[in-house]
């Protein structure tokens, strides 16, 4: 079990004067599944984006600490898997290439077998060396659990984790989620009700406005 | 500590070469606005203070026409959420840096080459110093043109703010280089152009700098 | 509302003060103005002219300052105050601009004639102008004001290759440059007591005149934000997901 903790503290954002939400508290530690949820722009994209790093809060502070300390934000990076359906990955370059151009630019060890063995979950080992631009919008969520999960990080970001999925690849990110729970703290903002059901805690946008 | 932005810039260097995006138009670019000048001087020669201001001007507006890639490319395919979760900020400053200073140089050593077939009074007299000018100006051009380009991708407009942005800020680093390497041409040496050196060194230092420090507000919003 | 009447009577009594009182070549009187040598009757354009840069400079350093508390605080009150003060800093960069051009076709003999400190407005005017068509390209107020804020702080930052170099590598004409031999420093040498009274008061008089402009500038731009803010806010959908 790893000891990684995400805490928020009295968490607003605001774009410009528009008040997104405000007075966000939570301490999400070690594992577990954590559900966000709202209706649609409640800002759920742009709590996960908070809690992720991506962008700033308006105001109060989200941090990161595993066994060795806080995480500087420079790293923090490493630390996150992240999957939304605004990612996108690299078109021109095939699956295979994409990862390889992700471990390098992280920095970290290419590990084909564990690769090749997310790949074969994930449905993906047989088109792997096509080109992303070739798959349909199924498959590139499906890559993009891949890539999310590449790493190895300690919290895994799910932003509407099974839009555009058939009921096999549905099924395959439920197995996932739940494996990946026992032992690092899962994320899942959606609207899904079925999503939302693997939930252990679940934290209402709607009550922060 | 290096080998990351590296990777980035192989990343975008594979990229280039599977589209070649850049390197066509930046190539057609240039034979146009060469063979624009030629076109429009007919029969006469122009003199020496015009060649070497000439000289930078095409290298500003192929520098216009080609470094804002490096982000909008990115921008506009919708990358820029992958790029942030595999890399540290510095990391993406680094690396897109490294891709519009080698670009740069690879186009203005085309330019150079060119230039000096098609103009007889482009000649150079004091060689040293005109590379060193060339190496210097070049690394101040990629790196306003790097931070300018990334405020224009997150900006949305793309074509037209690009050089409207960047004219200003390049401005003091064109007007010296121009100086310079018309000391290149009348064989001035290194101890009378030290004025204007240490101009472009501290430009250098300066922009690059400052621009390391302000990416990250761009990048994170 | 005093201090109002105090500008009001002070400005008046400077643009009269300096219009109107006589240059001559031995100065008795208290209101007579020594005539320099190199500007003679143009000098008068240094009650006008000089503070116009003057604000132009101000303004553009306050524009920075509080660029770089947005960046810091990211208060949308320090962009309003950044914006206002680059808007009246265009208003001052384009009347040093006209005011000095003015005086370089009675002094020079043509309007331009890119002195270095003809080029260092210009590059001010481009600056800004590449300042507002920034601002005016991007929808989202918080992008808007983060990318201009940058772009201020880069922009300050090339501004003393401006000032301070240009005049060394190029050709000066303008007084007080590096190679301006007739006209030295003026203030201090050539004024006499009372020339130099007017021309610090105008200062003064200008200064505080830009900063009650500024005060109404963003004010007004902060309490425009907040109305929209309130009448939009039930219909506008919020963005992200």
């Amino acid at each position: 079990m790893s000891s990684y903790s995400i805490h928020s503290q009295s968490l607003s954002k605001s774009f410009g004067r528009r008040l997104i939400f405000k007075d966000i508290n939570f301490n999400w530690a070690d594992n577990g599944i954590f559900g966000i949820l709202g209706p649609n722009g409640s800002g759920k994209s742009t709590l996960v984006k908070i809690i992720a790093g991506l962008i700033a809060t308006s105001s109060g502070k989200i941090s990161h600490k595993n066994s060795s300390g806080e995480i500087i934000s420079e790293n923090l990076h490493n630390h996150i898997g992240f999957v939304s359906p605004y990612l996108i990955l690299y078109e021109e370059f095939s699956a295979w290439e994409n990862l390889k151009i992700f471990a390098q630019i992280r920095g970290i060890n290419f590990n084909e077998e564990k690769l090749l063995n997310y790949l074969q979950q994930f449905l993906l080992d047989n088109r792997k060396d096509d080109l992303v631009k070739t798959y349909s919008s199924g498959m590139k969520q499906r890559l993009k659990f891949v890539f999310a999960l590449q790493h190895s990080p300690d919290v895994l970001i799910f932003d509407e984790p099974t839009s555009n999925l058939d009921e096999d690849g549905k099924k395959v990110v439920y197995k996932i989620i739940q494996e990946e729970s026992k032992n690092r703290i899962v994320i899942i903002a959606s609207n899904e009700i079925k999503d939302i059901e693997l939930c252990n805690e679940v934290l209402s946008l709607e009550d922060f406005k | 500590m290096i080998a990351k932005p590296f990777a980035l810039f192989k990343k975008d260097f594979h990229s280039e070469l599977k589209t070649r995006y850049a390197i066509n138009s930046l190539a057609m670019f240039i034979i146009v606005a060469i063979s624009v000048i030629l076109f429009s001087i007919g029969s006469e020669t122009i003199n020496e203070n015009l060649t070497g201001g000439l000289f930078w001007v095409i290298i500003f507006f192929t520098a216009m026409s080609g470094l804002a890639r490096a982000f909008v490319s990115e921008e506009e395919r919708g990358t820029t959420l992958t790029l942030q979760l595999i890399a540290s900020s510095s990391t993406v400053f680094s690396g897109k840096f490294i891709f519009n200073l080698i670009l740069v140089f690879c186009v203005n050593i085309l330019i150079t080459l060119l230039y000096s077939v098609f103009f007889e009074k482009f000649v150079v007299q004091n060689l040293v110093l005109f590379i060193v000018t060339f190496i210097l100006g070049n690394i101040g051009l990629a790196s306003a043109s790097t931070i300018i380009a990334a405020i224009i991708a997150k900006a949305g407009a793309k074509g037209t703010l690009y050089p409207v942005l960047s004219f200003p800020i390049l401005l003091p680093l064109i007007l010296t280089c121009v100086q310079l390497t018309l000391f290149s041409f009348d064989d001035v040496n290194f101890v009378e152009a030290q004025v204007e050196l240490a101009i472009v060194v501290g430009y250098d230092i300066i922009m690059i700098t400052v621009s390391y420090l302000l990416f990250e507000f761009i990048w994170k919003d | 509302m005093i201090w109002k009447i105090f500008l009001f009577i002070l400005l008046t009594f400077v643009s009269i003060a300096g219009i109107a009182f006589p240059i001559v070549e031995n100065p008795s009187k208290w209101y007579e103005f020594p005539i320099i040598p190199g500007l003679e009757e143009n000098a008068k354009i240094i009650f006008f002219h000089v503070p116009t840069a003057w604000l132009t400079v101000i303004a553009f350093l306050m524009s920075t300052i509080f660029s770089f508390r947005y960046l810091k605080k990211k208060n949308p009150d320090d962009d309003a105050k950044a914006y206002s003060a680059a808007q009246l800093g265009m208003i001052f960069c384009i009347l040093a601009t006209v005011t000095g051009a003015v005086w370089a076709k009675f002094a020079w003999g043509q309007f331009w004639s890119w002195d270095p400190r003809q080029t260092s407005i210009f590059a001010l005017l481009l600056i800004y102008g590449a300042l507002f068509a920034l601002r005016s390209s991007i929808e989202t107020e918080d992008k808007r004001a983060t990318l201009s804020a940058v772009y201020s702080l880069i922009a300050f930052v090339t501004v003393p290759f401006f000032v301070f170099i240009m005049p060394r590598i190029m050709k000066g004409l303008h007084p007080g440059s590096a190679d301006d031999t007739n006209a030295g420093p003026i203030v201090d040498f050539q004024m006499n007591p009372s020339m130099q009274l007017i021309f610090f008061l105008s200062l003064t008089g200008f200064t505080i005149l830009f900063f009650w402009m500024w005060r109404v500038g963003y004010k007004s731009i902060i309490y425009k934000e907040r109305l929209t803010k309130q009448l939009l806010m039930p219909a506008q959908p919020v963005q992200g997901g």
